[in-house]
């Protein structure tokens, strides 16, 4: 028998995975994927409390987050590819021109 | 039937979800972040939304990612050999994982003591997720399109070229 908890243990384990992997990664686009998983772990939660209370509106509100993520992606790759073009290099341990 | 689909897609994503954190060619970690939204767009089928599973694979395997495979492609090897072990100290590599395991135990502990009640599945088709954003949602849902408006223009106003203009 699957219940909410189920779900919500998977999403708790997907975010962590995103944080290691944003935590871990020194390749900027990488840190932008784990980004995407870590909302898309959000996004289960909500989809999961959709079906616990027998309502459409979690969906709606992953919806949202899906199109708020797809905003997110444009500007950071934009930025990463100004990023490339600057100085040849996505790694974050070589972005140091905001030391002063 | 319902706990094997249930297993199976979640064991399929959190495997390609470890892969994208710790694979070393970033094409790879892409192709397997596709794998992980299909996966997760298998789960939203089983709770009944369907259309966010549909849109969650047109949207992020379609668009998304393939947006990802381009800058990717066009940064060519720059972006391939970034190491991933020598940022930190193996110690403290540890440290995190040891405190990722403690969050997800306690997840585990906290969740499974609290009684759900059985899932309600609602019908999560197109017609009533539309009827909800066109009725309930509707200043959030305007707003996200000036939301994605706005966001094409600081991506062109970003990416040009500075005496493009």
């Amino acid at each position: 028998m699957i219940t909410a908890a189920h779900y919500l243990i998977l999403s708790g384990v997907l975010f962590t995975i995103g944080l290691l992997g944003l935590l871990l990664r020194r390749n900027v686009l990488l840190i932008l994927l784990s980004i995407e998983i870590m909302l898309n772990a959000a996004n289960l939660s909500l989809v999961a409390g959709s079906a616990l209370h027998g309502e459409v509106d979690g969906q709606v509100t992953a919806f949202f987050v899906m199109v708020i993520a797809a905003a997110e992606v444009t500007i950071g790759l934009a930025i990463a590819v100004l990023l490339f073009r600057k100085q040849d290099s996505v790694d974050t341990n070589q972005i140091t021109f905001l030391q002063g | 039937m319902e706990s094997l689909l249930f297993y199976s897609f979640s064991a399929l994503s959190v495997l390609s979800a470890l892969s994208v954190v710790l694979v070393k060619k970033p094409t790879r970690a892409l192709l397997s972040l596709v794998v992980t939204m299909v996966a997760l767009s298998g789960l939203y089928l089983l709770l009944g939304a369907y259309f966010i599973a549909i849109a969650q694979i047109i949207v992020y395997a379609g668009a998304v990612l393939v947006l990802f495979l381009f800058v990717i492609m066009l940064q060519g090897v720059a972006a391939e050999d970034i190491p991933l072990l020598k940022r930190f100290p193996l110690r403290y590599i540890i440290l995190f994982l040891a405190a990722g395991g403690v969050f997800i135990a306690l997840l585990t502990v906290v969740f499974s003591r609290i009684n759900f009640p059985a899932l309600r599945v609602p019908e999560g088709t197109l017609e009533a997720v539309g009827r909800s954003l066109f009725t309930d949602f509707l200043l959030p849902f305007e707003l996200t399109a000036v939301l994605l408006l706005l966001s094409v223009f600081a991506a062109v106003a970003l990416a040009k070229k500075d005496d493009a203009l």
